[in-house]
């Protein structure tokens, strides 16, 4: 069993302040950190579990800068084998459609039964490269799933994708297949230090447009349908009442409140 | 201006509130509202969605009798090529999810997904929506197409009263090829656990913000003093510190308490979602800038793991007293 999986670096930006930058399309990430998007950790988790399972190899692709490297790498110290990554100015400011032809043409002549991709993207959330690039390459998709079980005879899985209310639809799909992995579907582990060190000597093949016979009108933002014009502060409703001061007032703030609303 | 499309969402025999929600959305963009619905022995949703829409069409099919993003896609495109509406609105639900991408490459047609507002540039919509877990809002551009392609984030428009009469259309299946590459098995529903949380009248939520399972007491002593019940944002029950049935959103369950207290906690919509028609909102996170604090009415900016311990002993002395 042949698994691709594509997993992005994203900046982690859960706890932390963002600044639109002065072209107001992108973000101040000076002094941001960086890892792999939440999803497609489990996704390279799953990968390796069908790997020890079913046997086969592992290819990490990423399409991104130089310091993608570091992502793929931790990957490939989890058990991947192989891995590529796409670099190219014409990459820059793609929706998920342009990032999807890349990744489609990245993958045209791999040998695959799975592709995984994440559910979705922590910094953009399109929720849409991996149910596209499906579409692109002509092989069947699920999304939004958090149970796979690869069938005895290996032509098709049994997927289960979670829905509203934590809701399991569970449905039979041919492979080769495109999967898009969420979050909670098993645990990912922690690279070993041998495979730190392995994973350091390992070869990540480096692709550019051209190599992957793609245009630069086709890809990018000159090959996308949606462009993104402007960031904006989102537009909250009216702010929570903040208690300023040490904790010790603060909690003593809230607990009076929580007895005046007959709580406590 | 051309037409809109709205595909409804169903599931297990109940129209999903985003269907007439994104119906009185597109009511107001100008343009008729044409409600799309696949799905079998669904005359009573076409006959509800002629309320909202200026004309319904709908298949009745046993292929639609359960969702399948292969046949909606087929029959989706179908109807697209068909009637060449301007733009089709689809929900950014785990189905709409499911589809959209696919139908946008197969119809080289522009997709904005999990939009929360949309402006109308003569015929061409402009929509918003978010990035970095809400911390923005982008407004987006799309090059000229035929047809738009926008999945639909819910709650984004408020569902209207009926006020129109639509002409219901029914349809022949346009998929006459089977479906072969993908089959629906069953649903399972979640495990129920020892707490039914949406019967709590106090909650204290609890988010990645704890760390790690071992600092859980910090939260559980607060549940103790006040009486309260613990439940979690997907991080924690993603990461194994609380189970499945505790969790709280779109994913999750939908709780309406009496006080929800939010500890480490961003407020990531598909949390919020699970939590916001709550009576009080409290949050504690050490982020000023963090979602929650947007829907919360009163809030502490700092460390959990300081402002905790002595709400607890405030608690205790209220208590006491
Ligand atoms: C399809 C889909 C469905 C989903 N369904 C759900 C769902 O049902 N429920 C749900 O919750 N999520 C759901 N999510 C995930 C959601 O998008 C968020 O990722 C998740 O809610 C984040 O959980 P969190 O707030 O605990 O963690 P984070 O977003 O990582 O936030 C942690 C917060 O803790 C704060 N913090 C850290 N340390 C401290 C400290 N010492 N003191 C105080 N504050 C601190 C930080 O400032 C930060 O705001 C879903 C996502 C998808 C794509
Ligand atoms: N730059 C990228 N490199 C590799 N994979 C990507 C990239 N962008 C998106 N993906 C994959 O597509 C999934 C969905 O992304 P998105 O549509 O942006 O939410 C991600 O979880 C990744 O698996």
């Amino acid at each position: 069993m042949n698994v691709v999986v594509c997993v992005k670096r994203v900046p982690d930006t859960a706890e932390s302040e963002v600044h639109i930058d002065a072209s107001e399309k992108d973000i101040d990430k000076s002094r941001l950190s960086f890892g792999i998007n939440e999803c497609d950790n489990y996704a390279v988790e799953e990968a390796i579990q069908i790997k020890e399972r079913l046997e086969g190899n592992v290819t990490i692709i990423s399409l991104g800068g130089k310091d993608s490297d570091e992502v793929i790498r931790m990957a490939l110290a989890k058990g991947g084998d192989e891995a590529m990554r796409l670099e190219d100015d014409a990459f820059v400011g793609g929706d998920a459609l342009a990032v999807a032809k890349a990744l489609a043409a990245a993958v045209k002549d791999l040998e695959y039964d799975i592709i995984f991709t994440g559910a979705l993207t922590d910094d953009d959330g399109f929720a849409a490269a991996g149910v596209a690039l499906a579409e692109l390459i002509g092989v069947p998709h699920a999304t939004y799933v958090k149970d796979v079980e690869i069938l005895e005879d290996g032509k098709k899985a049994k997927v289960g994708r979670e829905l509203e209310g934590g809701l399991m639809e569970y449905l039979e799909i041919d492979l080769p297949c495109m999967l898009g992995i969420q979050t909670g579907i098993n645990e990912p582990r922690y690279a070993s230090f041998k495979g730190i060190k392995q994973a350091a000597k390992k070869e990540i093949a480096l692709k550019n447009a051209s190599d992957l016979g793609l245009d630069a009108s086709d890809v990018g933002e000159a090959g996308s349908w949606a462009v993104l014009e402007k960031f904006t502060p989102p537009v909250v409703g009216e702010m929570a009442e903040i208690f300023e001061g040490e904790p010790e007032e603060t909690a003593a703030k809230l607990a009076d409140v929580m007895k005046e609303k007959g709580l406590v | 201006m051309k037409d809109i499309f709205v595909l409804l969402e169903h599931r297990r025999g109940e129209m999903r509130d985003v269907s007439v929600e994104m119906l009185s959305g597109a009511a107001k963009l100008g343009g008729s509202v044409v409600a799309v619905l696949l799905g079998k022995d669904v005359d009573e949703f076409a006959n509800k969605a002629a309320g909202y829409a200026d004309k319904v069409l709908y298949v009745n099919d046993d292929m639609f009798e359960n969702f399948n993003a292969e046949a909606y896609q087929k029959a989706l495109s179908a109807l697209i090529k068909e009637h060449d509406p301007g733009m089709i609105l689809i929900p950014n639900s785990a189905q709409g999810v499911d589809i959209a991408p696919a139908l946008a490459v197969e119809l080289e047609a522009p997709l904005v997904t999990d939009i929360t507002a949309i402006e109308m540039e003569g015929d061409k919509p402009k929509p918003t929506r978010q990035y970095y877990g809400g911390k923005l809002d982008a407004h987006m551009a799309m090059k000229d197409a035929d047809v738009y392609i926008l999945t639909v984030r819910e709650a984004t428009f408020p569902a209207d009263e009926p006020s129109k009469s639509g002409e219901v259309v029914k349809v022949d299946n346009p998929v006459s090829e089977e479906i072969a590459y993908r089959k629906f098995l069953e649903y399972v529903e979640p495990e129920a656990g020892e707490v039914d949380i949406t019967q709590s009248t106090l909650l204290i939520g609890v988010g990645r913000g704890i760390r790690e399972d071992k600092n859980l007491p910090v939260a559980e002593e607060l549940a103790e003093a006040l009486g309260a019940d613990l439940a979690a944002s997907r991080a924690v029950v993603d990461a194994g510190w609380m189970p499945s049935d505790r969790q709280v959103g779109i994913s999750g369950k939908t709780v309406k308490p009496k006080l929800y207290l939010a500890i480490g906690i961003s407020g990531a919509f598909q949390h919020v979602t699970g939590m916001k028609s709550s009576e009080v909102i409290m949050a504690i996170n050490k982020d000023p800038d963090a979602p929650i604090f947007g829907i919360a009415d009163y809030g502490i900016v700092d460390d959990l793991f300081k402002v905790v311990p002595k709400l607890v002993e405030k608690i205790k002395e209220l208590k006491g007293a």
